[in-house]
């Protein structure tokens, strides 16, 4: 006799696990009071270069700590650390972001009660960091110059899922046939709510804009 | 890359309902993937045949429904589909309006089970 199938309905969320533990997270930090950013980009793009001019600017205002998520070196979180501010260093070996639970225990090694505000330095990756909620209060990516304006329409839901975007190494524009307009335009088409700044880490241009509207996100998140 | 961790994610599910409804084995099943998630169906499933070796959901086929881009004009508020992939303005096609709102294409979640 042939066995029935039977159809179960599920209709659960394939990262749920990773989703609640997010939300927990966020609830604790937010008990805390510690607002924390995500910060992505792929390789190369200026992530550390952004971190450690964004210490420089708000370390006196704000108690900053930094995550760093690096393939298998300390190089990233030596830099930060000679800024003066705490670093909690991830390996993450041959992972390819960085997800709930390796932040909760980041966490765990990280004076909270003592910070206002800490930053996700993630893996260089424009793909797999886009669909793991960190537990993060907002989300930043940074997309530089150097690696053209079609990438919104490659790496759609990274550009989707961020509260704000970093275009970075602007000084290159004048080489390059970078489309400034077009890149905003197919970016916030995608995502009418992002927040653009437009800066480069060699020159110090539009980094003081950035800082600004970061300081005012922690202390409208504090308040 | 991160196919691994999701698969896995997968795997628990799907075994921690079929356990709950005394399945003996799991035949099929559904996910609904919107079309912005950059997942690679073949290797999910080549990743899915290796994690689920032993247990009650070895075997079994995954098959993946893409759910589509679709756009809201928040002007004339129709519907349209988008292959976000192409260079070119996202402009409702019925009014011509620029603000639009995205409806559909971000759906991640498992659908259904069929099990034994």
């Amino acid at each position: 006799m042939m066995e029935k199938i039977r159809l179960i309905e599920i209709k659960e969320e394939i990262l749920s696990d990773n989703k609640n533990l997010a939300q927990e997270i966020r609830n604790n930090l937010r008990m805390n009071g510690v607002f924390m950013l995500n910060l992505m980009s792929s390789p190369g793009a200026g992530k550390t270069s952004l971190i450690i001019h964004t210490i420089r600017i708000l370390k006196d205002e704000l108690r900053m700590g930094v995550i760093e998520g690096d393939i298998d070196s300390m190089v990233d979180s030596e830099k930060v650390a000679k800024e003066g501010v705490p670093a909690v260093q991830i390996r993450t070996g041959d992972a390819c972001h960085l997800d709930a639970p390796m932040i909760d225990k980041a966490l765990q090694k990280t004076d909270i009660k003592h910070l206002d505000f800490l930053i996700i330095e993630n893996v260089g990756n424009l793909v797999c960091p886009a669909e793991f909620d960190t537990g993060a209060t907002k989300r930043a990516m940074i997309l530089s110059v150097p690696e053209g304006d079609d990438k919104p329409l490659k790496y759609p839901l990274m550009f989707t899922i961020c509260d704000a975007l970093v275009i970075n190494k602007i000084d290159y524009l004048k080489l390059s046939d970078f489309d400034m307009k077009a890149l905003q335009q197919r970016v916030l088409k995608l995502n009418p709510n992002i927040k653009i700044f437009e800066v480069s880490c060699k020159t110090g241009e539009g980094i003081p804009a950035w800082s600004q509207w970061l300081k005012a996100e922690v202390e409208a998140f504090k308040k | 890359m991160h196919e691994l961790p999701i698969t896995e994610s997968i795997l628990n599910i799907v075994l921690k309902h079929a356990e709950a409804n005394s399945a003996i084995k799991v035949v099929n099943i559904h996910l609904r993937i919107g079309e912005i998630s950059d997942i690679v169906d073949e290797w999910v499933q080549r990743y899915f045949d290796y994690l689920s070796k032993d247990t009650i959901a070895e075997g079994a086929t995954l098959t993946i429904e893409r759910s589509p881009v679709i756009f809201q004009c928040t002007t004339c508020e129709k519907d349209f589909r988008f292959d976000i992939k192409e260079i070119k303005d996202i402009i409702c096609p019925t009014c011509g309006g620029k603000s639009v709102e995205l409806v559909s294409g971000r759906e991640f979640y498992i659908k259904n089970i069929e099990v034994l």
